[in-house]
């Protein structure tokens, strides 16, 4: 038997939504955002609409028993119910979106925001466009020296940045569980790998308290590590930083290119 | 004989003289530096003369320098009035482009309907090009009145060019008029070639506008030629030439045709709808395909475009690079990749619908649905957001911001590789449709067709390859560098296609007479939602690209101390635009009536003595 070519449409949107689910939130233990479902969907029976109506022929057929339930005496029953269920189920809808809920709101927050071209550092202004980290260049002249910075870099991590960020530098240290927003997972590639080391170097030296207005200062327990530790140092972490993770920092030019 | 000799001489010279206009019009198309090099010379003497002397510094404004007048807020009014001016200025710009190429299509073919179908084209942009410069004028006003000292200092350094400028919009109008009032009247032989040089003429004078006005936006995002007090140096062309003059340049060259192609497309969709007869309908039918080709062609290269001058922004500045796609305005571009791919999905849906004009369309449309499995699947990876929107329960269940599955889909290499497929099969759509009507007669057809798969299936393994390496396993410098051989790699599957599909179709069969107008009045509204989301895009993308500027008039430079000084909310940003959007639209209906309206006549009996 032939399925009709609305009951097939049907089948295929409620197919993928519900694919969706059972593949990230069962099968890869990954939830799918509800708000990016919902994106998804839209644009699914978009999809679905095209193949199923680019021919007059399928289209007079998708659209038939639509037609047969409006129009057809006969049809009476169905018809009624219909009308009345459409208007309940957007009533849901309504009430639905618009109950108050105990939750906290969405927040929209910005992980990557803008960096200004200047930042107050160490009690200098600093411009950001133009800064570069002092111990990179040893990477291809002294390669030993640099493996030795690396080295250095990796101990101050050890002792200050471990607790949250984790030793493999996942994100998963011991205190993460408790801090929302939570550290940065380095090994991602959507972090520092983006990212020119300068960047790394404001983030690091101002925490939480210097992020601009856009991200929301103070929604970071990020310390401000230039009241604690040296310049040098900080250097010396985000070369650990990159070499660990196996990233490069964000750069132009082929000669900065190391993999 | 002598008749004939004389006259191949003249239509020789002609050729000639079209070839030199044509070489003059690439040269300012493409390569602007070399003919802005001459002007540099000028401005590099009068530089050495004016050795820094005479040039201040950047004025340092306070509120008090932004003056109001009749309540009107300055910023809003120039945004719409910019917005506006820049829409007609695109659509302007780029029909005679695509006008003068279809006229030598039909000069060429000796076919009329390209003939009538170019002056159409033509007849419709000519009121739009009047509204260009009316919007052209009150955004000049509203920058001098409102914002007197900015364009003060930007006159100081672009006075030159501001002059010139207005001289070839004097000449602009005079050689469209010309190109479109004296289209019947130079009809053939010479008079063609006349004709078609001024239409070169035309395009080569527009684009050149365009450069000029695009080097003042630039400078204003990345200056140049000035020192960090904004002390001019003199020299015109370093201002000109700043570091995202080019990049604006192509982008905009690229995209003004795309969008010039939707508006027609739009205006044809109009008329169909409006028809009253099959034989109207037929004609505009053909008419919005046509339209729509060119729109699709223009927008397949169009991202490439843009993801040039989205890298180039970013390597002038981390911060203006960072604000556009990691910072506040990321949101905006996930509502443009949403835009871009309803150009794609609405584009082929064209295309499939229009296949039904063929009796042997059959064949392939059972594969339409495997295109369009793959196109939907491209355009979710493309506009999966970097910065996911979570309720808390799906915060604590990830355990934090980051989504190991779909966290790497937010970045650029998964995005160039979903576009990267969208045009391919985009490119597979048109192939389809260009089959449907033929039937192949060389004997070699089976072997061509499986060439053809391969060389699909190559450059798709190629794609996804440069896509996942060099996106995800090497650092920035391969993963921005890839870009570039994928997007070869796409061109090569288009371009060996064609060429392998023109031999296989050579001599070829036609099924039956294509049925022009045997298409769905629902494929005229894809028309329309072209047309629509390229406004709706080029208004949002336009905001961005000025906004990432912040809170500077002349980035580093001159500083914006007005008390608009700040970046609006997404929503208000999102309404403004919208609402310029349809303010736009509803000027183009306008347009599209008075173009219906001028062939009108009515006869009132009684009313003129007889």
């Amino acid at each position: 038997m032939r399925i009709p070519r609305l009951l097939q449409a049907t089948l295929v949107l409620v197919g993928v939504y519900f694919g969706f689910i059972v593949v990230f939130d069962y099968i890869l233990e990954a939830v799918i955002p509800r708000s990016l479902l919902t994106m998804y969907m839209f644009f699914v029976t978009a999809g679905v609409f095209m193949v199923f109506t680019y021919d007059e022929d399928q289209m007079r057929e998708l659209a038939a028993p639509i037609k047969a339930m409006v129009e057809d005496p006969s049809k009476r029953g169905v018809r009624n119910v219909v009308f009345l269920l459409i208007p309940l189920l957007v009533g849901y809808g309504v009430y639905d979106k618009t109950m108050p809920s105990f939750d906290a709101p969405v927040e929209l927050r910005t992980i990557h925001p803008a960096p200004p071209s200047t930042a107050k550092i160490y009690g200098e202004r600093v411009n950001l466009l133009t800064l570069e980290n002092p111990f990179r260049h040893y990477e291809t002249e002294d390669p030993e020296q640099f493996a030795e910075y690396v080295e250095e870099g990796a101990a101050v991590y050890i002792e200050n940045c471990q607790y949250c960020h984790g030793d493999k530098l996942d994100g998963k240290g011991p205190y993460a569980e408790g801090l929302n927003p939570t550290p940065l997972n380095f090994q991602d590639i959507g972090t520092i790998a983006q990212l020119q080391e300068s960047y790394l170097y404001w983030r690091i030296t101002t925490g939480g308290p210097g992020l601009p207005k856009e991200a929301a200062p103070w929604i970071s327990s990020m310390p401000v590590w230039q009241n604690f530790l040296t310049e040098e140092e900080i250097w010396k972490v985000i070369l650990f930083l990159y070499d660990y993770t196996g990233h490069a920092p964000r750069s132009w030019g082929a000669a900065n290119a190391s993999h | 004989m002598k008749g004939t000799g004389s006259l191949r001489n003249v239509s020789n010279k002609l050729i000639y003289g079209l070839f030199i206009t044509l070489v003059i019009g690439l040269v300012s198309v493409f390569g602007g530096a070399d003919l802005f090099a001459a002007y540099a010379a000028g401005t590099e003497a009068a530089a050495d003369a004016a050795s820094t002397g005479g040039y201040g510094p950047a004025p340092v404004t306070t509120a008090a320098d932004y003056p109001s007048y009749a309540g009107v807020n300055g910023r809003l009014a120039i945004w719409i009035f910019a917005q506006l001016h820049l829409w007609f200025a695109a659509f302007v710009l780029a029909v005679p482009i695509f006008v003068f190429i279809i006229e030598v299509i039909g000069m060429r073919t000796r076919d009329k309907r390209y003939d009538d179908m170019a002056y159409e084209f033509i007849k419709v942009s000519i009121t739009a090009y009047s509204l260009t410069a009316i919007l052209g004028g009150l955004l000049l006003f509203s920058l001098i009145l409102f914002y007197p000292d900015l364009f003060s200092y930007l006159s100081v350094i672009f006075g030159e060019s501001m002059f010139y400028y207005a001289l070839l919009f004097f000449g602009e109008s005079a050689v469209l008029y010309l190109y479109y009032y004296g289209w019947h009247w130079l009809q053939g032989g010479l008079k063609k070639w006349i004709h078609l040089t001024l239409g070169l003429t035309l395009n080569a004078v527009g684009t050149t506008l365009m450069l000029l006005a695009n080097a003042w936006l630039t400078f204003m995002m990345s200056p140049a030629g000035v020192d960090p007090a904004g002390v001019f140096s003199g020299d015109t062309w370093a201002a000109i030439h700043n570091f995202l003059w080019n990049p604006i340049n192509i982008h905009r060259f690229v995209a003004n045709i795309a969008y010039g192609g939707s508006i027609v497309g739009a205006y044809a969709a109009f008329k169909f709808l409006t028809a009253r007869n099959d034989q109207e309908k037929a004609h505009y039918d053909w008419m919005g395909y046509n339209a729509n080709f060119i729109a699709i062609c223009a927008l397949l290269p169009l991202p490439f475009a843009g993801y040039y001058l989205a890298a180039e922004i970013y390597a002038y500045s981390q911060q203006m690079g960072i604000t556009l796609m990691g910072g506040i305005f990321a949101w905006l571009f996930i509502i443009q990749a949403v835009l871009i791919g309803t150009l794609f999905l609405s584009a082929n849906y064209y295309l499939w619908c229009g296949m039904g004009r063929s009796d042997g369309a059959k064949r392939y449309t059972k594969y339409i649905k495997y295109i369009a499995i793959v196109l939907v699947g491209a355009f979710l990876v493309w506009f999966t957001p970097h910065t996911l929107v979570l309720t808390n329960s799906e915060l604590k269940s990830l355990g934090g911001p980051h989504h190991s599955i779909l966290g790497p889909l937010g970045i650029m290499p998964a995005k160039n590789t979903a576009v990267n497929i969208m045009i391919t099969f985009t490119f597979l759509s048109f192939l389809f449709y260009r089959r449907s009507n033929k039937v192949a007669t060389v004997s070699w057809e089976k072997t061509g067709n499986i060439i053809q798969v391969a060389l699909f299936s190559a450059g798709i393994v190629n794609i996804l390859f440069l896509g996942i390496y060099h996106g995800y396993f090497t650092n920035t410098v391969y993963k921005v560098a890839a870009s570039i051989p994928q997007v070869m790699t796409t061109f090569t599957v288009i371009v060996g296609s064609l060429i392998l599909d023109s031999f296989i179709y050579r001599g070829a069969k036609d099924v039956g007479p294509l049925h022009w107008g045997r298409i769905p009045d629902r494929a005229q509204y894809a028309l329309f939602l072209l047309a629509v989301a390229f406004t709706w895009l080029m208004g949002l993308m336009g905001y961005i690209r000025s906004g990432i500027r912040q809170h500077w008039h002349v980035v580093d430079i001159m500083r914006d101390n007005s008390p608009d000084a700040y970046t609006p909310t997404l929503g208000y940003a999102a309404n403004v635009v919208s609402i310029a959007t349809i303010m736009f639209l509803a000027m183009v209906i306008f347009v599209f009536w008075i173009a219906q309206v001028s062939t009108k006549k009515s006869l009132p009996a009684g009313y003129w003595k007889e």
